[in-house]
């Protein structure tokens, strides 16, 4: 009744190639980003900001990075944690080699030392595919997590081999280090999250993002139309690393404020790939939802039993939380195996013939 | 799915998300939260820690009434041991005005060091945590007595001295350190260079990585080959039982093996059965629980099921180490109520107790806790540590056994290497604020 697309009628082929071709689905964008935009800063506390909101964002970019590579390519990845890292120290050692730089400059910038080492580690996959090649990409992560800790280089020497965020100031307003506000590093990483996902969906729905689903569809049928394989293959690999590696960049500058090599092991790398599992493979609002599920729910999980009254021990609720978490997960993925991405697809189905389904 | 389910299914978690933050947990008394990990690979060592830490200020407000007449409200969060449940942690509580944090992981505290100076929420990492972090000056709102790292290094570097017959005579030989790949392992890595170079011996190093310290038999494959004279270890969690078993097998001598303070609860001794007897390691508290206050936790706390400790647990080595950390703690909030004459007392007002923290011979006495530890006397503005000693305990296959008298680390080596690195910690950060606290006078 509400969602109804009647009457709609495009008139150009631009508005019918348009990523969100009804109106309502194009007023439900602008809704979101206006609450990301206005309501949560202005009602939020920074609990809300700094522990939900900035690790959804960054999460979800660097599961947006892996549905690249993952979702829409079909090359399997263990490696973002690592990839990630590579991002975040190629970050620290830029802004503490170039203090004077623009630092959003930087946490860009590292995503292309990123794509350089994800570019490198996706050689074999011309050759390797399937599980063998996420062993591959498993090396990465071995690999790149020993340089992290064995190179004191990259951590300045530090006696605790951490990195320590540096205060930068952009305008006169302190943006990163303990001092700025979580509004500001909300804002940024907000902004950024929002233009990657746009140049994302903007990619997939052009000749790459084609040339990238023929390949994960069936190499060989692409090859035979003419799409070089090696290329694309690298392609995925080094744009997919650019989306890890200014999330993992994001993640130290703008929410951690400092980060040991133990941030990037195969666990982060385990918890994006369920991330894109769960929200849907080849999917970017899969990316979101599958974040949302992994991270933020959690944490409201974990503040239910308090607020019900029931006295828990706080390792009490820390183990329903990992059985609740695990349950919801088998759930959803009889329930639906392609993930919450397609579930919502099916809701909007629902919605569209909504109240007469026939 | 029918759309309608979904539907409802989105308004209930909605509704549930408003409620959960919309309102906040009313704080009553003083507000002291506990960053424990009682799940995860870490937990073996979290366990009795979280327990000892819990129940002294359980047996505080139980007995007392809290302190001065105002009842401390503990809370626990689980960190599980990963920096990013302790940074959420953090966030979480520090909006509810908590006297002090003990975050209990090295890579926690590293986060959170830059945060508390703006939260105005002091931090105490008792013997753990940045070694640089001792320097007032630098770091107003970090402590971490009774002492660190490096001292630990310089005083098992001392004990083997007076094993061998002094230092000069480890000439030519080697050392073994086998250390937790982290940042924690490998803070007393410069100070063991700093001694072999001076002392003429070989320095080899064994680092175990996070996934493989349950395993560590490509480490002390390695071991037997170089044939250390002495190994020292860094472990934490499920390394320290593993490694000890690994050196009994290998046939290594174990009163040749010294571990640090975090390397010696009693389930690492267990965990090496009888081959790990001989094995040694430093502690800074007591054994056992023949002190008086301990009794008044068994009999307020434990004996009334307040506690989540296991009976036949109740005061072992880490126990006793986590109740160690809470008097610490409550003597910190004492002082502060004393300092500012706020019988409520929050962050900024603990910071002030921290600083002025002295228990002497005669105090531990007062506490309840006779010789349970060395005096407390050399915290003061400059120096948030103190640099106290630490004495050595054996393993006798059963339980822990003192085996030497108080040990003092070799303070003019430690400190200006302490000095250089707050310096560079305050020098690379930019920005790093000037302490702008005054000190106060000890009482």
């Amino acid at each position: 009744m509400f969602y109804r697309e009647a009457g709609q009628f495009k008139t150009s082929y631009a508005s019918d190639q348009a990523v969100f071709p009804i109106l309502q689905d194009r007023i439900g964008v602008f809704i979101i980003l206006a609450i990301a935009f206005v309501v949560i800063p202005l009602t939020g506390n920074d609990f809300i900001i700094n522990a939900v909101m900035i690790p959804f964002l960054v999460f979800s970019l660097a599961a947006i990075g892996l549905n690249l590579l993952t979702g829409y390519t079909g090359q399997l990845s263990l490696g973002t944690g690592a990839f990630m890292g590579v991002g975040a120290y190629a970050c620290y050692k830029l802004t503490t080699i170039y203090p004077g730089v623009n630092i959003i400059i930087w946490v860009i910038a590292s995503g292309f030392f990123a794509a350089a080492v994800g570019a490198v580690f996706g050689l074999p996959s011309l050759r390797i595919k399937g599980f063998y090649l996420a062993i591959a990409t498993l090396a990465a992560q071995f690999f790149l997590e020993w340089c992290f800790i064995r190179i004191p280089w990259l951590y300045n020497y530090n006696v605790s081999a951490a990195i320590e965020v540096p205060q930068r100031e952009l305008f006169g307003i302190i943006v990163t280090g303990p001092r700025a506000s979580a509004e500001t590093r909300y804002y940024i990483v907000l902004s950024i999250v929002v233009v990657m996902t746009w140049m994302a969906s903007n990619l997939m729905h052009g000749r790459i993002g084609r040339m990238w689903m023929a390949v994960r569809d069936m190499d060989i049928a692409a090859e035979l139309m003419g799409i070089r394989l090696l290329p694309t293959k690298l392609l995925a690999f080094a744009i997919s690393s650019f989306y890890c590696g200014v999330s993992g960049a994001l993640m130290v500058f703008l929410w951690y404020g400092g980060a040991e090599s133990a941030v990037f092991n195969i666990n982060q790398s385990f918890t994006i790939l369920f991330m894109i599992i769960i929200g849907g493979l080849g999917s970017l609002l899969g990316s979101f939802l599958g974040a949302a599920l992994i991270y933020i729910l959690p944490i409201i999980l974990r503040f239910v039993p308090p607020q019900l009254g029931i006295p828990l021990h706080a390792a009490t609720i820390e183990h329903i939380t990992f059985m609740t978490i695990g349950a919801l997960i088998v759930f959803f993925l009889i329930a639906e195996p392609a993930g919450l991405a397609r579930l919502w697809q099916i809701g909007k189905q629902k919605l569209r013939v909504w109240p007469f389904p026939y | 799915m029918k759309a309608r389910q979904l539907f409802v299914g989105i308004a209930c978690a909605g509704l549930v998300a408003t409620a959960v933050f919309a309102s906040k947990a009313e704080a009553q008394g003083i507000y002291v939260p506990l960053l424990t990990y009682r799940t995860g690979p870490y937990a073996n060592s979290g366990i009795p820690i979280a327990n000892g830490m819990h129940d002294y200020l359980t047996m505080l407000n139980e007995r007392d009434g809290g302190i001065g007449g105002v009842k401390l409200n503990v809370e626990e969060c689980e960190t599980g041991y990963d920096t990013k449940k302790g940074v959420e942690c953090w966030e979480s509580l520090k909006g509810k005005n908590p006297a002090v944090v003990n975050p209990y992981s090295t890579g926690i505290t590293l986060q959170i060091i830059p945060k508390a100076a703006v939260d105005k929420i002091p931090i105490l990492s008792m013997a753990y945590g940045l070694s640089a972090s001792a320097v007032g000056e630098k770091f107003p709102w970090i402590f971490n007595p009774p002492t660190t790292y490096w001292d630990g290094m310089s005083m098992i570097m001392r004990y083997i001295g007076g094993k061998e017959g002094g230092l000069d005579k480890l000439k030519g030989k080697t050392v073994g350190f086998i250390f937790l790949e982290s940042g924690y392992g490998r803070e007393p890595l410069p100070l063991l260079q700093q001694f072999a170079k001076d002392y003429g011996f070989t320095v080899k190093e064994y680092s175990v990585a996070g996934k493989e310290m349950q395993d560590q038999s490509a480490q002390w494959l390695a071991v037997r080959r170089d044939r250390p004279e002495w190994m020292i270890m860094w472990g934490w969690g499920a390394m320290n039982p593993t490694a000890i078993k690994r050196a009994a097998e290998n046939g290594f001598t174990m009163d040749r093996f010294i571990g640090i303070w975090w390397s010696g609860s009693d389930d690492d001794g267990r965990g090496g059965g009888a081959a790990a007897k001989g094995y040694l390691a430093l502690n800074i508290n007591g054994l056992g629980s023949n002190y008086p206050a301990i009794q008044d936790i068994k009999k307020y706390v434990v004996d009334k099921g307040k506690s989540q400790v296991e009976k036949d647990k109740f005061a072992e080595n880490f126990y006793n180490r986590g109740v160690y950390n809470s008097v610490l703690v409550a003597e910190a909030i004492r002082n502060a109520q004393k300092l500012s004459g706020k019988k409520v007392v929050v962050g900024e007002d603990v910071r002030r107790g921290l600083e002025t923290l002295h228990i002497t011979d005669a105090r531990w006495k007062e506490l309840g806790f006779p010789n349970f530890a060395a005096p407390i006397t050399g915290v003061n503005c400059t120096d948030h540590n103190g640099h106290g000693p630490a004495y050595m305990t054996q393993w006798d296959g059963a339980k822990w056994v003192k085996v030497s008298d108080w040990i003092h680390p070799i303070k003019e080596k430690v400190r200006p290497l302490l000095q250089e690195a707050a310096d560079e910690y305050a020098t690379k950060t930019t920005g790093w604020p000037k302490r702008t606290e005054a000190c106060d006078k000890a009482s």
